[in-house]
Order: C-alpha cells, then sequence, then structure tokens
C-alpha cells in the first residue's frame, strides 16, 4: 500500500508547470471570449453586452481572409508533404553515412532567425533576381510579371518555412518502419510501387497524421509570411487579428476573429484525426495480421 | 547495374538533396548578403563586396540592445520553462496517477495552437486586468509556449533510462533524496540540457507572441520586423550568420562525440548486430 504522502508525490511534481499553463493559456483564452462579447472603444472603456453579432460582423467582413488563410496553408501544407516525403524517405534509407549530416541540415534553417530568413525569400524572389529571371525565361512568369507580392510567394514562404516540421515527423515514423515487412512484401511478388502503396504508407500514416497537423496549425495562423512576401491581396486572418489587436485597437473583433480561428482549427483537427486515425488503425491492423 | 538502373534506384536521393537546397538556400542568402555593401537602406540587390559590416557587426545600438534583451529572456525563459517541464516529466514517466490524461492533453494543446491565437489571448487577460506589457509579459508568455517542449525533450530521455540504477542506490541505503541527487539528476542531464538548448532557441526565436505582449520592449525579431520597412541594416545579416556558424560548429562538435562513441560501442557489441539492410522502394 502507497502512503499518502507518496500519492501526492506526482501532484506536487504536477502543480507548478500545469498552474502556470492553466493561468497563462487557459484562463486567457476565458478572457478572450469574455472580450470578444463586449462593445466599446479604446477611450470609453468595453462593456459585457453579449454582443454576438461581434462574430457574425467579423466572420462576414473577413471571410476572404480567413478563406485564403485555410486555401494558402491548405496548398503549403499539401507540397511540404510531397517535398517532406520523399527527403524524409531518403533520409531514413538512402543516406547511408551522411544521414545525420542531411537530418542536420533539415534543422539547420532553425539556426537563423525566421523573419530573418523570410526575409532572404524576398531577396530571392526579388523583381531583378536571378531566380525571377529563370522563372521568366521558362514562361512560368509573365515577361512583366513579378513574382514578390503574389499568391505563389506567400505560398513559397509557408512551404519553406514548415517544412522542417512536416520531415522530422515523417522521419520518425519511417526510421521505426519494421524493414522485414517490405521484404515480406517484396517476397511476395509485390512491385515497388504496390510495396510503397500498401505497405509503407499506411505504416507511416501517424507520422503524415503529426506532420501535417504540425504544418497547417501554424500556416494557418501565419500573418509573417503574407507581411513580407504578400502583398494587400494576400492578407491572411493572421494579418487582420494583428491589426485589429495593436494597431485599430477593436479588441471585440480582434477576439472574435481569433476566437472563430482557433474553433474552426480545433473542428477541422478533430475530424481530421478521425478520419486519418482509422486509416492509421488499419495499418496496425494489418502489422498485427 | 547500368547507370539508368543506379539513377532509377537513387532518385529519391537526388529528391531529396534537392529539397534540402531549397532548404538551406536562404541561409546562404544571408551570409553572402552579409558582405553586401548596398547604395541604399535596403539590402535586396547585390552592389559589391565589403566586410565592414564584418568588422563593425556591433556598431548599431538599436541591435544591440535587442539583442540583449532578447537573450535576457531567452536565459530565464529556459531556466523558468525547463525547471517546470521537468517535473511534469518526472511525475507523467515515474506515477500512476489520476487524471493524467488530463496533464498530457493541457501538454500538448498548447504546441497545436496558432501562436496568434495564443498571444491574443495572453493580451486580451493582460488589457482586462490593466496589466502593463513589459519584460514580465514577455517573460510570462515565453515560459508559458516552452513548457510544453520542455516536457517533451526530458521525458523522452526519462523512458529510456535504467531504473536498476536508482534501485541499487536505494539497496546500497541511499535516501530517496540522495539518490534522487547523487543517481537521477545525473543521469538526465543530457535530457536537462538539451531541454535548456531547445526552449532558449524558441525563446530567442519567437515573433508572434512576443508582438502581442511586449509593450514598448524590442527584442531582435521585433526589430527585425520594424526595420523591414525602413531598411534592415546589414549588421542584422552578419549577426544572423554569426549565431549559425556558432550553432553550427557546436553541433558538428557533438555529432563527431557522438560517432566516436558509437565506434566505441560498436567494437564492443556483436558484429552480428551490425548486418545492414538495403530497402526497395
Amino acid at each position: 500500500m502507497k502512503t499518502l504522502r507518496q500519492r501526492l508525490v506526482p501532484y506536487a511534481l504536477l502543480a507548478p508547470g500545469l498552474l502556470w499553463l492553466t493561468l497563462f493559456f487557459v484562463v486567457p483564452m476565458y478572457f478572450m471570449g469574455e472580450l470578444s462579447l463586449k462593445t466599446g472603444d479604446l477611450i470609453d472603456g468595453f462593456q459585457l453586452t453579449w454582443a454576438f453579432e461581434n462574430y457574425t460582423n467579423a466572420i462576414s467582413n473577413y471571410s476572404t481572409q480567413f478563406g485564403r488563410a485555410f486555401l494558402y496553408a491548405g496548398i503549403a501544407t499539401v507540397l511540404c508533404l510531397l517535398l517532406g516525403y520523399p527527403l524524409a524517405y531518403a533520409i531514413a534509407f538512402k543516406a547511408g553515412r551522411w544521414q545525420n549530416l542531411m537530418l542536420f541540415a533539415v534543422i539547420a534553417p532553425f539556426f537563423t532567425t525566421y523573419l530573418i530568413r523570410t526575409i532572404a525569400w524576398k531577396t530571392i524572389l526579388e523583381d531583378s533576381s536571378p531566380v525571377v529571371d529563370v522563372l521568366k525565361f521558362l514562361h512560368i512568369v509573365p515577361e512583366d510579371g513579378r513574382v514578390l507580392a503574389t499568391a505563389g510567394a506567400v505560398i513559397a514562404g509557408l512551404t519553406y518555412n514548415f517544412l522542417p516540421f512536416m520531415v522530422l515527423p515523417l522521419y520518425a515514423s519511417l526510421e521505426r518502419l519494421d524493414l522485414r515487412l517490405l521484404e515480406a512484401s517484396k517476397d511476395l511478388y509485390a512491385s515497388s510501387r504496390q510495396t510503397f502503396l500498401k505497405v509503407t504508407l499506411p505504416l507511416t500514416a501517424p507520422g503524415i497524421v503529426a506532420g501535417v497537423l504540425l504544418t497547417f496549425i501554424p500556416a494557418a495562423g501565419d500573418y509573417v509570411n503574407a507581411t513580407f512576401l504578400g502583398g494587400t491581396n494576400q492578407s491572411m486572418i493572421g494579418n487582420v487579428i494583428q491589426a485589429q489587436y495593436l494597431v485599430v485597437n477593436d479588441y471585440p473583433t480582434a477576439a472574435a476573429l481569433s476566437f472563430t480561428l482557433l474553433l474552426i482549427i480545433l473542428v477541422a483537427v478533430l475530424l481530421y484525426i478521425r478520419f486519418a486515425g482509422t486509416e492509421a488503425l488499419m495499418g496496425d491492423d494489418e502489422e498485427a495480421r | 547495374m547500368n547507370i539508368w538502373a543506379r539513377f532509377r534506384d537513387n532518385a529519391v536521393l537526388y529528391l531529396g538533396i534537392l529539397v534540402l537546397v531549397y532548404m538551406l538556400a536562404p541561409i546562404a542568402v544571408i551570409a553572402i548578403f552579409s558582405f553586401n555593401d548596398p547604395t541604399g537602406r535596403f539590402n535586396f540587390e547585390w552592389v559589391g563586396f565589403t566586410t565592414d559590416y564584418w568588422t563593425g557587426a556591433f556598431d548599431n545600438e538599436e541591435i544591440n540592445n535587442s539583442l540583449l534583451l532578447s537573450i535576457r529572456l531567452a536565459f530565464f525563459t529556459s531556466l523558468g520553462a525547463t525547471l517546470l517541464g521537468t517535473l511534469i516529466a518526472l511525475a507523467l514517466v515515474r506515477y500512476e496517477f489520476l487524471g493524467r490524461k488530463a496533464a498530457n492533453l493541457l501538454i500538448v494543446i498548447p504546441i497545436a495552437t496558432p501562436e496568434v491565437v495564443i498571444g491574443a489571448s495572453l493580451l486580451s487577460m493582460f488589457l482586462i486586468y490593466g496589466i502593463n506589457l513589459g519584460f514580465t509579459t514577455l517573460l510570462i508568455a515565453h515560459i508559458m509556449f516552452s513548457i510544453s517542449f520542455a516536457v517533451i525533450v526530458v521525458r523522452s530521455r526519462l523512458i529510456g533510462f535504467d531504473r536498476r540504477l536508482e534501485e541499487a542506490s536505494a539497496d546500497l541505503g541511499a535516501s530517496p533524496l540522495t539518490t534522487f541527487f547523487k543517481v537521477t539528476l545525473p543521469l538526465l542531464v543530457p535530457g536537462i540540457a538539451g531541454a535548456l538548448m531547445l526552449t532558449f532557441a524558441l525563446s530567442v526565436d519567437d515573433f508572434v507572441i512576443s508582438n502581442f505582449n511586449a509593450g514598448s520592449n524590442v527584442t531582435f525579431p521585433l526589430y527585425i520586423f520594424g526595420a523591414n520597412q525602413r531598411g534592415i541594416p546589414v549588421q542584422v545579416n552578419v549577426i544572423a550568420t554569426m549565431l549559425f556558424a556558432v550553432t553550427v560548429i557546436a553541433m558538428t562538435f557533438v555529432i563527431i562525440q557522438q560517432r566516436r562513441a558509437e565506434k566505441m560501442a560498436d567494437r564492443r557489441a556483436d558484429d552480428d548486430n551490425k548486418a545492414t539492410v538495403s530497402v526497395p522502394i
């Protein structure tokens, strides 16, 4: 039998950290909810009037930016998966003695500030840069067109910035893959393509789920890429929230927008986990059989 | 094997290397443009080579102040978050208790919340209470978003922990406290060091949450954001390149050490265990 004192040890260990998270993560969410239902202005103060119209107004006024945020984040996530999977696969199975170096190269971008890296893309995609000249030569960009201040630039920036968050979970799940299963598949005369689609892909589904979430969520709320690489027609919902809080000081609208963003992401994540979760489960079934 | 077959066999490797080039290109651009000699205030077009900004890397008072603030903030953040995170990790790995799922959830959710929402909700609370934004609010926010990462790093170390060492210590008559300080803590040092480094890096690099809760304080990322419109001084590129070089050198050192340790371990291990397997796509 454990004594009462022993039973309390884990709670004592948890208390300071979880208290911090409760006070400065959970409680602020409540206050943001309260703020989102107030009316008033900075000079006369804000009163709680249960103004649910803040939400309908915010959503109808900024539906374009909401749509843009999810569209850009969605495209960037798909691109991250398409670029990240081959890279993670190469690191896990083909890199040999270069494995550590390649892994290191994946996290190397973290050693320079996020903002500076994004601004470097501004240099790369600048109107007179060689990269843009090549794109024009290949007729990907029209002769009189530009790359900066377009949706393409913002999506390229998002893809670049969140790619490591896709590669790392993918690599972790590929690394854990039981190689004997791939050999078995080959022994049973599956083609390389069949082995990949029927064995490798389902077994790495948890990595894909984690990577997609870690990429999509921050990308949807991001405003750094749209600020630096986009023009006025590329502003995302993050830009609006930032401006409403810090420039316009229309706190209720800003709070309503943040809450809506959080809710949409939460619903999307739950739906996605439910959908992708069963797929991952099927992978486990196959392993068990 | 003919050339085509070999190429097809390694196609995924070449593709992976191309993706890595995409990931590293901006870093090369930052380093190259730290030697640029721009004519105007904007450092976007290559003009000419100079080392002036390297020799005068710390000539810009504004940059230096923002950098010092960021380092001071990251120092306290990493200490606070790692302490709180280590305690949580110990509880999660070592004990069975009621409410463990809820505790896990509370740790994971902040990672899955967009930064802009975390920043906005904290600002909402500070606004309602009329709390002045400053170093304290920054520190509160930074520790908050760093705790979860500290927990993850320390927990992964604790899971691979040989508990027999602690039992041996107890068998030899050490009190639980002595065991903790003489056995558990020293073995946890790599995990704690990793958590310290990660939370330090996260704090130094944070822009979004700081943007909401800094008040009139200017951290290094906030300085860059503000300077973007009036032109970013070349010194920013120089300092970024320096920080990158220092980290790369440190990491290389760690990897070399690791390789040496692995080699020594290999020599002791049976050769049978080292059979390599090549994998077809």
